[in-house]
């Protein structure tokens, strides 16, 4: 059986790095051409149709194209995709962090920078006096969501926009990180709604 | 005299200026969207200027409409073309690199000077060919007009001293060479058949039915001749399947040292070679101005109803068939150009020589042998 099945794959092998001798029809060329024709003018007067059709209100919910108009209309992301980072926060409003240093530790690009402070309620141990992720260096792996005890850090923002104009701006502060969006940063508003 | 020379221009300013470069000028618009709505995308939209002021709201209405259809594009190539920097590389030669484009672009344009795009218009007691120039040997001109257009594409080559541009030019010579007697062949068919070189004269013949109902196009008579026609002169025009002389992202084309409108104007000579292949197409095999049935007093239908129209109105038909003709095939040649992958050279080569030229000549063999018989 497996010398069988051993001869059988060898067949496919060799049959694979065969060329597939061209019928007559196909060697002349004209039957291939009118069918690549045919489908791609079938495409184009399909995809006409609807753009014309859209513009006077029909048929609005066959698409007439696959394009995602970018700045105009953002894409559904799934909620497990690692979008930008924020921080969590207590009922108080005040940042879960416990500043650990666990995530700042754990970071491959090393984009993380907290500094610890004390906390001034004694059952909670400490607090991030600053808390501070360079997205210039982030690698969007999501180690840091994956080894808080806190729950603190999670990266469903659902942003994606991050550009800006300096490095310094590329630098999340702790206020941006508790409230994503809230702190304007040029070149990265979040965008419109769809 | 000067009132014929008057009219000349006219005729020249009407057919050049405005069928020819307004459609050679669309195709790029054409080439953007057609491609996009044939492949599910969108296209080219982005491009939009708006007006400050109160005042200009209608306009800036108006330039939001033009601008959603992708329509300001071919404004911002313009402009782009004409702000860049016109380059001439230390190795290259600066007469014959400055040139080599007009040349590629004259050649092209003149060709369309045998090309007739209407019957003759009597107005005001006289009787105006619709062709820019009658002349006996209209097909011969626009063949060797076609020819001499190599020779901008191989200076360009020549001139760039660049090695890349070099092997381009190259490549378009031994393609143009190929490619040419295939068409010129193709040709001898419907030149056999018709018995006349002069265009006007061959699309007259073309009126008229076969069994009271079949329009005598060339197309009837010669497929074989129209299918090596088309594949030779989408050749000519060195766009895809048949761009090796360009090729411009991968393989380095003859105008890679050319910038600004330098540049633009190879790009043009294309887009006019398109025009020029799709009014030979149309004047040679497709009745050129003739619409089916129309006849000099009016529709003469099949089934034997008529009705009589007044001269200016079969003139604007003719002229209006002549121009949906010829967009009809710049959109085929469009279609074309964005579904069939590019040849290997070796395979361009041989489809040339060994596929289409063998083919042609025994088209004019079979040609001959019927018109004898028939006669």
């Amino acid at each position: 059986m497996s010398k069988d099945l051993g001869e059988l794959f060898l067949h496919r092998i060799r049959d694979a790095k065969k060329r597939r001798e061209l019928s007559w029809w196909e060697k002349i060329y004209l039957r291939e051409v009118a069918r690549g024709l045919w489908l791609t003018s079938w495409h184009f007067w399909r995809n006409l149709f609807l753009h014309i059709a859209h513009r006077v209100g029909l048929f609005r919910d066959i698409p007439a194209s696959v394009t995602i108009q970018y700045p105009d209309q953002s894409r559904e992301t799934s909620p497990r995709l690692r979008t930008r980072h924020r921080l969590t926060q207590r009922e108080d409003g005040s940042p879960r962090c416990v500043a650990c240093m666990l995530c700042e530790t754990v970071c491959p690009a090393r984009c993380i920078y907290i500094t610890p402070k004390e906390h001034p309620d004694p059952n909670i141990e400490k607090m991030p006096a600053s808390f501070d992720i360079d997205l210039g260096k982030c690698v969007y792996c999501g180690y840091c969501v994956e080894v808080c005890p806190e729950d603190a850090i999670r990266m469903d923002t659902q942003i994606h926009t991050i550009a800006a104009y300096s490095r310094e701006e590329m630098l999340l502060h702790l206020p941006e990180l508790l409230n994503p969006g809230s702190t304007t940063r040029q070149g990265n508003s979040p965008l419109p709604a769809p | 005299m000067v009132t014929e020379l008057l009219i000349k221009l006219a005729l020249t300013a009407f057919f050049i200026l405005g069928l020819v470069l307004n459609f050679a000028g669309l195709l790029t618009w054409v080439e953007r969207k057609q491609s996009a709505i044939m492949q599910d995308r969108v296209g080219a939209n982005r491009a939009i200027f708006q007006i400050h002021g109160w005042w200009a709201r209608p306009i800036n209405f108006v330039i939001r409409k033009i601008a959603g259809l992708g329509l300001l594009h071919p404004l911002a190539d313009a402009l782009k073309m004409m702000a860049k920097e016109d380059f001439i590389p230390a190795q290259g030669q600066r007469l014959l690199h400055t040139l080599a484009p007009f040349v590629s672009v004259f050649f092209a344009l003149v060709t369309f000077a045998a090309i007739p795009f209407g019957d003759t218009l009597n107005v005001g007691g006289r009787a105006i060919n619709l062709q820019i120039a009658k002349m006996d040997i209209g097909l011969l001109y626009i063949l060797a007009m076609a020819s001499l257009g190599i020779y901008g594409v191989f200076l360009a080559g020549v001139s760039s001293g660049n090695n890349y541009a070099y092997l381009g030019g190259v490549r378009a010579a031994a393609q143009m060479l190929a490619y040419e007697i295939a068409m010129g062949v193709s040709l001898l068919g419907i030149l056999i058949w018709y018995g006349t070189l002069e265009l006007q004269q061959m699309v007259r013949l073309q009126g008229g039915t076969w069994f009271g109902w079949i329009p005598r196009w060339g197309v009837f008579v010669q497929p074989v001749g129209f299918i090596i026609f088309l594949t030779a002169a989408i050749a000519e025009t060195k766009r895809v399947p048949f761009d090796l002389p360009e090729g411009e992202s991968e393989i380095i084309g003859y105008f890679v040292e050319y910038s600004g409108m330098k540049f633009g104007m190879f790009f043009l000579t294309d887009f006019v070679e398109t025009v020029l292949v799709a009014c030979l197409a149309t004047t040679l095999f497709f009745g050129g101005w003739q619409v089916p049935y129309l006849y000099a007093d009016g529709w003469h239908l099949p089934w034997g109803a008529a009705a009589r129209l007044p001269h200016l109105a079969v003139v604007g038909l003719q002229l209006a068939s002549f121009t949906f003709k010829v967009a009809g095939f710049l959109w085929l040649q469009m279609l074309i150009r964005w579904t069939l992958p590019r040849f290997r050279f070796d395979q361009l080569v041989r489809l040339g020589w060994k596929g289409l030229f063998p083919v042609s000549l025994a088209n004019i063999v079979v040609t001959a042998i019927v018109v004898v018989a028939l006669k």
